[in-house]
């Protein structure tokens, strides 16, 4: 039922393939491939279990088990539950919606330096949330507008908006990728710029207050910004994971998929609406936190071998990334830092040593 | 030639037009706007005259306005005094002077960015030269106080080099070497990394925070006169590395493999790219923090213009960045009179809608 075959090329290396026949049908099994997800959600499982127990007030495995259930003391119900609980469903679903996200667009625009920052998702969000956070607490119409309006809704509509602009100014009969990262950077670029004004303007406490917030945080969640997120992602994921057929087609080029029978405008659009979808709802929630939308695909591309990351592996190795740099950054460090910071303290050197080991060049 | 389009049918020939006329098209955007080498002459020097008015302006237009007599007078007569000779040769003559030497730089450094890494978003920040200047910067703050554009001057220069290092001696370390992805994923890892130590210390502390965040902008305001003399030797040798290195990214683009096969010494030619960018970013970030939108930018210009040939992209580069960078700070100091917008604000807000409509209107010539 199952041979497998060695291709060595001149100057290739090409890992052994197992190839599984059953009657008529049969296909490749890339085993690093199917296994990553799964040593993904099993690491993913345990992080996040550990995660609800550690904290200013430890709580043994047991006794997180029972509040769980709901026959736990009263104050560690009201730990785990309400406050860590909310928190590490944030994570997770933030985590996964950005390691998607970066998975999509990386694949879409066939360039690993683009992200949904490159879209200006971040720089759309960030400009709002800043604006709200300096100029919010004013007295005139525009101001009071702007407080009412609040961060998340603030921060989801302007990197919506900034988004769709994106999209509407390199739309000329279809989506180029080489374009819209090109439009996506020129905006982008507006919106940082727009934020280091406001924060050159600001007084140094409104600053600081929005330095936080920019560098990306858990802190304070509740299951208020755990729903919406949760039932954006229910919706999206299905979507983004059956796009990607079409998504191994498009890397080929335009011309090629056309050929090969793919509806080359809409599949780019979804691809690119679902992208930003997923990136706006989890900048909205937890702040634009860095790098894990750039790094994970590439640590994921790299993890499970294969052209392109992988979508299924880079959301959950996004999750534990994020879910786990919060436990870092709770437990380990002596000053409680937003997570936004331990991400990249955490994954920066984990991709330099991918790079470094680096099997084969990818690009 | 008549007879002939006679017998065909003219279905057939209006096609063969439409695709005479499309081919013309394609091969119009691949060479970019001017070809020949005589245009690309003239192109030239009207860019130099057009820096030239760039320079007169920001020479005379500010928060005091001087008429160009003036400042021609001042310029030419040692014997001419009063208030706005001390303005032009104190402040604006400097600031200007600032001005030329970061443009040139970021442009330069830009074009020779995008054409290692092959990858458009190759901005020059990409090998960590930013980054590292802004961890070196913070440190310098946080650590030890000093809080003047001047005093960050070589600590911004060093963490610029140190970064710039370490990106090339990991990007390099794989087994494929240099490739411009892994150089430009080890540049986006490690700028991450000090990012993220820089957030770390700004999160913490609100006094370093508050000098630092009008270093971030990225501005000529406030910086005396030895710092573009400071800066002006590493500067000269990163745009002449720069020049050297032209006609072995156009061997470069063929492929690494081509490039060897033609006789490129392919290590050489990357470390010598590499050493022009880190000294000309370091230099006009260590001058005026890290100003980020001429080096990403300005290259995309004038490959629309000249084509993806280096040697005349190098220079048109250099001398878009020029007037770029002048413009945008004579525009920053008019706005919001009497204060001023930091000139890598107005970068961005002026050349950003610039930029998406010459992206939109024509498809740019690829890398």
């Amino acid at each position: 039922m199952s041979t497998t075959i060695t291709t060595r090329g001149p100057g290739v290396r090409t890992d052994r393939r197992r190839v599984v026949r059953i009657g008529p049908v049969s296909g490749v099994v890339r085993t690093r491939q199917l296994l990553l997800p799964v040593v993904a959600l099993v690491a993913l499982v345990l992080v996040s279990a550990v995660s609800l127990g550690r904290g200013d007030y430890p709580i043994g495995l047991a006794d997180v088990l029972r509040t769980l259930v709901g026959i736990g003391d009263p104050t560690q119900q009201f730990v785990v539950t309400q406050l860590r609980a909310p928190r590490i469903v944030v994570g997770v679903l933030v985590g996964l919606a950005l390691g998607l996200s970066g998975a999509l667009i990386q694949t879409f625009a066939r360039n690993p330096l683009a992200s949904p920052d490159t879209l200006g998702i971040n720089a759309g969000a960030s400009a709002a949330a800043v604006a709200v956070i300096v100029v919010g607490g004013g007295t005139s119409g525009a101001a009071q507008l702007l407080g009412g309006l609040g961060l998340p809704v603030a921060a989801l509509v302007g990197g919506l908006l900034t988004a769709l602009l994106i999209f509407g100014l390199a739309w000329r009969k279809g989506v180029d990728g080489y374009r819209l990262v090109l439009v996506g950077v020129g905006l982008s670029s507006v919106g940082f710029a727009a934020v280091d004004w406001l924060i050159t303007r600001s007084t140094i406490t409104d600053a600081a207050a929005a330095t936080v917030w920019l560098t990306g945080s858990l802190n304070a969640r509740t299951w208020d910004q755990a729903w919406p997120l949760g039932l954006v992602l229910v919706v999206l994921v299905p979507v983004a994971l059956a796009c990607s057929r079409q998504l191994g087609v498009l890397q080929f080029g335009e011309d090629t998929a056309r050929a090969l029978g793919v509806r080359v405008g809409a599949a780019q659009a979804v691809v690119v609406l679902v992208a930003v979808a997923l990136a706006a709802v989890s900048v909205a929630a937890a702040g634009p936190i860095q790098f894990v939308a750039l790094v994970v695909p590439q640590v994921a591309v790299r993890l499970a071998g294969g052209s392109r990351p992988p979508l299924l592996a880079s959301a959950l190795l996004g999750a534990v990334l994020v879910v786990g740099s919060d436990l870092l950054a709770r437990t380990v460090l002596p000053v409680a830092l937003p997570v936004g910071i331990v991400t990249a303290v955490v994954g920066a050197p984990y991709l330099l040593w991918l790079l470094v080991r680096g099997r084969r060049a990818l690009s | 030639m008549p007879e002939r389009t006679a017998q065909a049918p003219p279905a057939v020939a209006r096609r063969t037009d439409v695709e005479l006329a499309a081919q013309a098209q394609q091969e119009q955007r691949r060479r970019g706007l001017l070809h020949g080498p005589a245009t690309r002459i003239g192109g030239l020097w009207l860019l130099l005259a057009l820096a030239v008015v760039a320079c007169a302006l920001s020479i005379a237009v500010g928060t005091r306005s001087i008429g160009l007599g003036t400042v021609w007078q001042a310029l030419t007569d040692p014997g001419f005094t009063g208030d706005d000779a001390v303005v032009i040769r104190e402040l604006r003559i400097p600031r200007t002077l600032l001005g030329i030497l970061v443009g040139l730089s970021l442009g330069v450094a830009g074009a020779l960015m995008q054409g290692h890494t092959r990858n458009p978003l190759g901005d020059p920040g990409l090998l960590g030269v930013a980054a590292g200047a802004s961890a070196a910067v913070v440190g310098a703050i946080f650590l030890l106080g000093i809080t003047t554009p001047s005093g960050y001057v070589w600590f911004a220069f060093a963490g610029a080099l140190l970064g710039s290092v370490a990106v090339f001696a990991i990007g390099s370390s794989g087994r494929g070497g240099a490739t411009p992805v892994s150089l430009a994923l080890a540049g986006s890892a490690i700028s991450a990394l000090l990012y993220a130590l820089v957030r770390a210390v700004l999160v913490s502390d609100q006094q370093t925070l508050d000098s630092f965040r009008f270093w971030v902008v990225g501005s000529l305001s406030g910086r005396d006169a030895t710092i573009a003399w400071q800066v002006l030797p590493f500067i000269a040798v990163g745009l002449l590395l720069a020049m050297v290195n032209a006609p072995a990214l156009n061997l470069l683009g063929l492929g690494e493999d081509v490039a060897r096969g033609l006789g490129q010494h392919v290590l050489l030619a990357r470390v010598v790219g590499i050493t022009s960018i880190t000294l000309l970013t370091g230099a006009a970030t260590a001058a005026c923090g890290p100003i980020g939108f001429v080096g990403l930018v300005v290259p995309h210009i004038a490959r629309a213009v000249t084509g993806p040939d280096h040697r005349w992209l190098v220079p048109y580069s250099g001398l878009l960045g020029v007037v770029l960078l002048l413009v945008a700070d004579v525009v920053g100091r008019v706005v919001v009179r009497p204060g001023e917008l930091q000139v890598g604000i107005v970068l961005a807000l002026v050349g950003a809608p610039f930029f998406i409509a010459l992206v939109r209107r024509r498809k740019l010539s690829a890398l």
